[in-house]
């Protein structure tokens, strides 16, 4: 039921205090599924205006990724950076999604300006956001099949295709 | 009369001239006009099918419910009393007699690239926008993950493909943050050089374009002409005009060019004076201001709530920019001003990008006077390659070289979020690394595909023809919006 917060942004690097790592240091934090509205929630309420960035990544091939004590790690994370303009501050909430239910509730009654971005994050990979009023696809076809960022998702070996499309004539 | 029908009738068989097809009369059409017209049992045929793109489309009114329509004209924007669209202002009862959904796109002069955008219509206004993309998505954070941190660049240089050493800026602080290595300053005001002679050449091509959407031609050659100027300085120091895979993870490839303090003198010399001109082509022309002031308003509220940056938030009136709030590179030792708007409407964005080109400007003869002397490269083994000379002499160098270009170099497992100001907005990168040579994920935060989302609100209400105008003054590039 806790957050975890993780110490300097760049998790993981060598952490000295260099200026780059000084500049990159942000806050961030690891809501279970059920606190998540809720945390973005307190962090809108605190003064971050602006969602910059929304998107999924999938740990299927590193699973064994360096996490804060207290969060089991799962295939998919989303992803958000919000931003305090106000205070000139950024910070990262990654929200673990089970491979068995990739789905994650919507920040859209928070931030409408997430909407292309959760439907991009679907689109590639596949995270269905509950609540989003427009969940479709963006970047690729409606017919599309799969999710092409999820790792099992090839490179090279899908027939293009639109190729066999029929055309005008 | 009637002597005159016999041989009518009795000559028709031969005289009626044969059909040049004559099957295809019983067909049901599928070539030509017939393209675009429903079969006769009602259902879409032909490209209707062929370029459908389902619900990614917007839909009929019929087919929308009301918190849909109230969506799609903002009225959920959680904005305070009174900024908000009154949701009682819409009126849901409408019906698609009355209304015509048309089409822009994909292909159009003013969508600046493969957009399509699809518009509700009550006569010449417009009700609702959707604009539809991923026409040029060619699935470059997939090719990302399959390229090494020093191939990195050569993908990412190709998406905002206006400001290419942006692109390539924000990759490499993303990979340099998580290696945690220390620039050399050289490094930072080459960069910083690049980057903002880039601005200038970006604003440049969207007063050109800007120009030409709103039918004054002239500008649009004058805004290319000067923009050549730069390309070619670009061309000179990189060795291409664009794409050039220049800023790399661990400095720059090369160094400046000898001479390019004039180079780069005489475009600030040439740039300034013409930007004056175009105040006098543009700002003050009458047909001009009533094709912008007041058109495709927004507040700052709107703007922050859709996630709107770069010159379209600025407008508005939040003086927000991130090489001054969050200052990367050595920005914090240069001086220059941020340009707000008032209204948020066309006339503010304009004017902010013809001003910035006068602060990048102000910004590039400081660093022509601060160009520190150094290394343009950091000098670790490990992340950048010896130079040349060295390989002859050297085993590790040529060492160090084969693994660099052959395996890469490895970067320390981690993941972070860097964010920079390019010509459109916050252009993020966020990076993963699992601790191999080639990014686990790569993420581009491209600002173009975020600010499309102001489309809807800003045309709302609007008329078509101040579509495109509006359309133009967003500046999106569609290599950076579908990626």
């Amino acid at each position: 039921m806790h957050l975890a917060h993780a110490g300097p942004g760049v998790s993981g690097s060598g952490g000295s205090s260099t200026r780059t790592s000084e500049r990159n240091r942000q806050e961030v934090v690891f809501p279970t599924r059920d606190q998540y509205v809720e945390v973005v929630r307190g962090y809108r309420d605190g003064g971050f205006e602006m969602c910059a960035d929304l998107c999924g990544v999938d740990y299927l091939t590193h699973q064994g990724r360096r996490l804060p004590e207290g969060v089991a790690p799962e295939r998919f994370e989303v992803v958000v950076n919000l931003l305090s303009l106000s205070q000139v501050k950024r910070v990262r909430i990654r929200l673990q999604v089970p491979e068995s239910d990739a789905a994650a509730p919507s920040l859209f009654e928070l931030y409408p300006g997430v909407e292309a971005m959760e439907r991009e994050a679907y689109d590639l990979l596949g995270i269905v956001f509950a609540g989003h009023p427009d969940m479709t696809r963006i970047l690729l076809p409606e017919d599309w099949e799969g999710h092409p960022l999820r790792k099992d998702y090839g490179v090279g070996r899908v027939p293009i295709q639109f190729k066999g499309a029929p055309g005008p004539r | 009369m009637s002597e005159a029908e016999p041989p009518d009738d009795h000559e028709d068989p031969d005289a009626q001239p044969p059909s040049p097809h004559p099957d295809t009369v019983q067909e049901p059409p599928v070539s030509g006009d017939d393209f675009l017209s429903p079969a006769p049992d009602g259902t879409a045929t032909g490209l209707i099918v062929e370029t459908s793109e389902g619900d990614q489309e917007l839909s009929f009114r019929s087919a929308t419910d009301a918190g849909e329509l109230r969506r799609e004209v903002g009225a959920v924007l959680r904005l305070p009393e009174g900024v908000a669209i009154d949701p009682s202002d819409i009126d849901v009862e409408r019906t698609d007699d009355e209304t015509m959904i048309i089409n822009m796109g994909p292909q159009h002069p003013s969508t600046h690239g493969v957009l399509r955008l699809m518009f509700e219509l009550d006569g010449e206004t417009v009700l609702r926008t959707k604009p539809v993309i991923g026409y040029l998505h060619t699935g470059m954070e997939k090719t990302a993950e399959e390229l090494t941190y020093v191939q990195g660049s050569t993908n990412v240089t190709r998406m905002d493909y206006l400001s290419p050493l942006h692109n390539e800026l924000v990759l490499s602080l993303a990979v340099e943050a998580l290696l945690g290595v220390e620039m050399p300053p050289r490094s930072d005001w080459i960069r910083m050089l690049l980057v903002e002679l880039n601005r200038v050449s970006s604003h440049l091509m969207w007063m050109a374009t800007n120009g030409m959407d709103l039918g004054s031609t002239s500008m649009m050659i004058y805004g290319f002409r000067e923009r050549e100027m730069i390309l070619a300085f670009f061309e000179k120091t990189t060795g291409l005009r664009m794409n050039h895979n220049f800023i790399r993870p661990g400095g720059t490839a090369a160094d400046l060019p000898d001479g390019w303090e004039d180079d780069v003198t005489i475009i600030c010399d040439t740039v300034l004076p013409r930007a004056d001109e175009y105040d006098e082509l543009l700002t003050g022309q009458p047909v001009f201001r009533q094709r912008t002031e007041g058109i495709g308003g927004l507040s700052a509220e709107e703007a922050l709530a859709l996630s709107l940056t770069g010159p379209i938030l600025r407008s508005t009136g939040v003086p927000w920019d991130l090489r001054r709030s969050m200052p990367y590179l050595r920005y914090d030792e240069v001086d220059f001003d941020v340009i707000v708007g008032t209204y948020g409407d066309n006339f503010d964005r304009y004017s902010i990008r013809l001003n910035e080109i006068r602060e990048s400007i102000r910004i590039i003869r400081q660093i022509v006077e601060k160009m520190p002397a150094g290394d343009y490269r950091v000098q670790d083994k490990k992340v950048t390659p010896p130079p040349r000379a060295r390989i002859n002499e050297s085993m590790e160098a040529l060492i160090h070289h084969f693994k660099v270009f052959t395996e890469g170099f490895k970067v320390p497992e981690g993941e972070v979020y860097v964010a920079t100001e390019s010509p459109r907005g916050e252009l993020g990168c966020y990076l993963v690394s699992d601790g191999s040579p080639k990014p686990y994920r790569m993420h581009i935060r491209g600002p173009s595909f975020v600010n499309l989302q102001g489309l809807p609100l800003m045309m709302r209400g609007g008329l078509l023809a101040d579509a495109v105008a509006v359309c133009s003054s967003v500046d999106p590039v569609m290599g950076e919006v579908d990626r």
